[in-house]
């Protein structure tokens, strides 16, 4: 069910899950799935953040290099469905540790693929440095100054493109990122042109961790035994999405089920940045500023009302949210 | 066989809707027009709005906050029309199913012509989703109106 939050950043859900559960219970998982788990992560940030340069690219209508970039992600989703068998919904992480082995077998594969995405995502950040339509229509758009970037909570990518050496992989490390070398990528053009470029070297930063990765995986177990019982409890877990941090919060009350579970999504934390960015800008350049962010409204089923007369703002709680349902229901036949 | 059929099995256009999915099948569903998979060489394309549209291609289960908007869009497309469920959401509501704001599946709402499964189904079994609604249309047994 977590990995149905979002069917892009599917994995990072999973990790951010069962790192919480993990933690309620008290257990750990052994270090060869924490390999296993960064090498699906890395997999799925180079898909996200090809994904969204294709789908930026298209925003200001440069269409041609939309269809190149999906061409090239078709890789490394054939990459994800070789290790895992599905190409959106990987199912890899389980509450312990993981469902499937990396085997030795599959390595020479993956790491072709992993050269011919470096190859292509050079000659990208080339391109896309050297093109003047793309440099027309991004550099000085959307600026996002670093001091309003923390002021505003900004995460993930549209941090570090303002400047900022953010990164939960780094700050406060999860899986095995501790054991893995790899620069934090920033940007100090706080624009959407510096968003392009952070994202497309965080790509490569991936592809050497994937590398790294898969030549020091330890040998062991791909799981441990989960407690059946779960003490009354508490955890926070945080990950970094390819959109940026994510955290998940659980309570357990010492039943089964867990007392309340609540999930920020970085889409969220990236509104508010969002709304300064808007400020100053051209009506055509909206479409390339929401995009600059990565929204997933998926991730971001929020409610809050504010009216613009009155500027009072109203957020529905519970109550009135089922209150609401309740009068929709009784619409439906 | 008239005009308008033969013009929508040989170039069937397509808009498509997330009804409050995941993304997952959305995903799937543009994979499917990019290079690898091409369907626009077989004259399908996708569309802005639903006036232009023939299909309906549906993803994600229906919640209760986006039913009339969803009727709303199929009540602005042309006639004959036609609706593609993609995804296990889609078909049934899946996980989502017995939520407290989710309907069920786009069957709930509207009459569906083809099913594809999966979470998500792979690019090509949209593409098949399509070719067996085509051949559907050709039969003349497709629902067209509803």
């Amino acid at each position: 069910m977590a990995e149905r939050i979002c069917g892009i950043c599917s994995d990072a859900h999973t990790t951010c899950y069962t790192q919480a559960i993990e933690d309620l219970l008290g257990i750990e998982a052994p270090p060869r799935a924490k390999y296993i788990r960064v090498i699906i992560a890395e997999l799925e940030r180079i898909h996200s953040h090809s994904l969204w340069l294709g789908i930026a690219a298209h925003e200001i209508g440069f269409d041609t290099l939309f269809m190149y970039l999906w061409r090239d992600r078709e890789t490394v989703m054939d990459m994800l469905e070789f290790i895992s068998g599905n190409r959106v919904h990987y199912a890899m992480n389980t509450i312990g540790g993981v469902r499937r082995d990396i085997p030795s077998e599959m390595t020479p594969k993956i790491k072709d693929g992993l050269d011919f995405l470096e190859k292509r995502i050079k000659y990208y950040i080339k391109t896309i440095s050297s093109d003047r339509t793309i440099q027309k229509r991004t550099v000085d758009v959307g600026i996002l100054k670093p001091k309003d970037a923390i002021e505003l909570c900004a995460v993930g990518p549209t941090l570090r493109a303002s400047g900022v050496k953010n990164d939960v992989r780094r700050d406060d490390p999860y899986a095995a990122y501790d054991e893995i070398p790899f620069n934090v990528v920033t940007h100090d053009g706080c624009d959407v042109f510096a968003r392009i470029i952070v994202r497309c070297e965080e790509m490569l930063e991936s592809i050497n961790m994937i590398r790294y990765a898969l030549d020091h995986m330890p040998a062991g177990m791909l799981r441990v035994r989960v407690p059946m019982a779960v003490e009354p409890n508490e955890a926070v877990s945080r990950v970094e999405a390819p959109r940026g941090e994510l955290i998940h919060y659980a309570r357990s009350n010492g039943t089964a089920r867990p007392e309340r579970y609540k999930v920020r999504s970085p889409t969220l934390a990236n509104i508010p940045a969002l709304c300064k960015m808007l400020m100053g800008q051209h009506v055509a350049d909206i479409p390339i500023v929401l995009a600059g962010i990565d929204p997933c409204f998926a991730c971001m089923d929020r409610l809050a009302l504010i009216d613009v007369n009155t500027g009072r703002k109203k957020i529905l709680d519970f109550n009135s949210l089922r209150e609401n349902i309740r009068r929709m229901r009784g619409n439906c036949p | 066989m008239g005009l308008l059929r033969w013009a929508q099995i040989r170039s069937p256009w397509i808009i498509h809707f997330n009804t409050g999915g995941c993304n997952g099948c959305d995903i799937e569903v543009v994979a499917a027009f990019t290079p690898r998979f091409d369907v626009e060489r077989f004259g399908i394309l996708l569309k802005g709005s639903p006036r232009h549209a023939d299909i309906l291609a549906v993803t994600g289960p229906v919640t209760l906050q986006v039913r009339d908007r969803l009727v709303r869009i199929y009540e602005q497309m042309p006639e004959p029309k036609y609706v593609l469920a993609i995804g296990a959401c889609a078909c049934s509501g899946a996980p989502f199913k017995d939520c407290y704001n989710v309907l069920g599946g786009v069957d709930e709402v509207l009459p569906v012509d083809v099913y594809v499964p999966g979470c998500p189904p792979k690019p090509e079994a949209i593409i098949d989703g399509v070719v067996k609604l085509i051949q559907k249309i050709k039969r003349g047994d497709a629902n067209g109106r509803g």
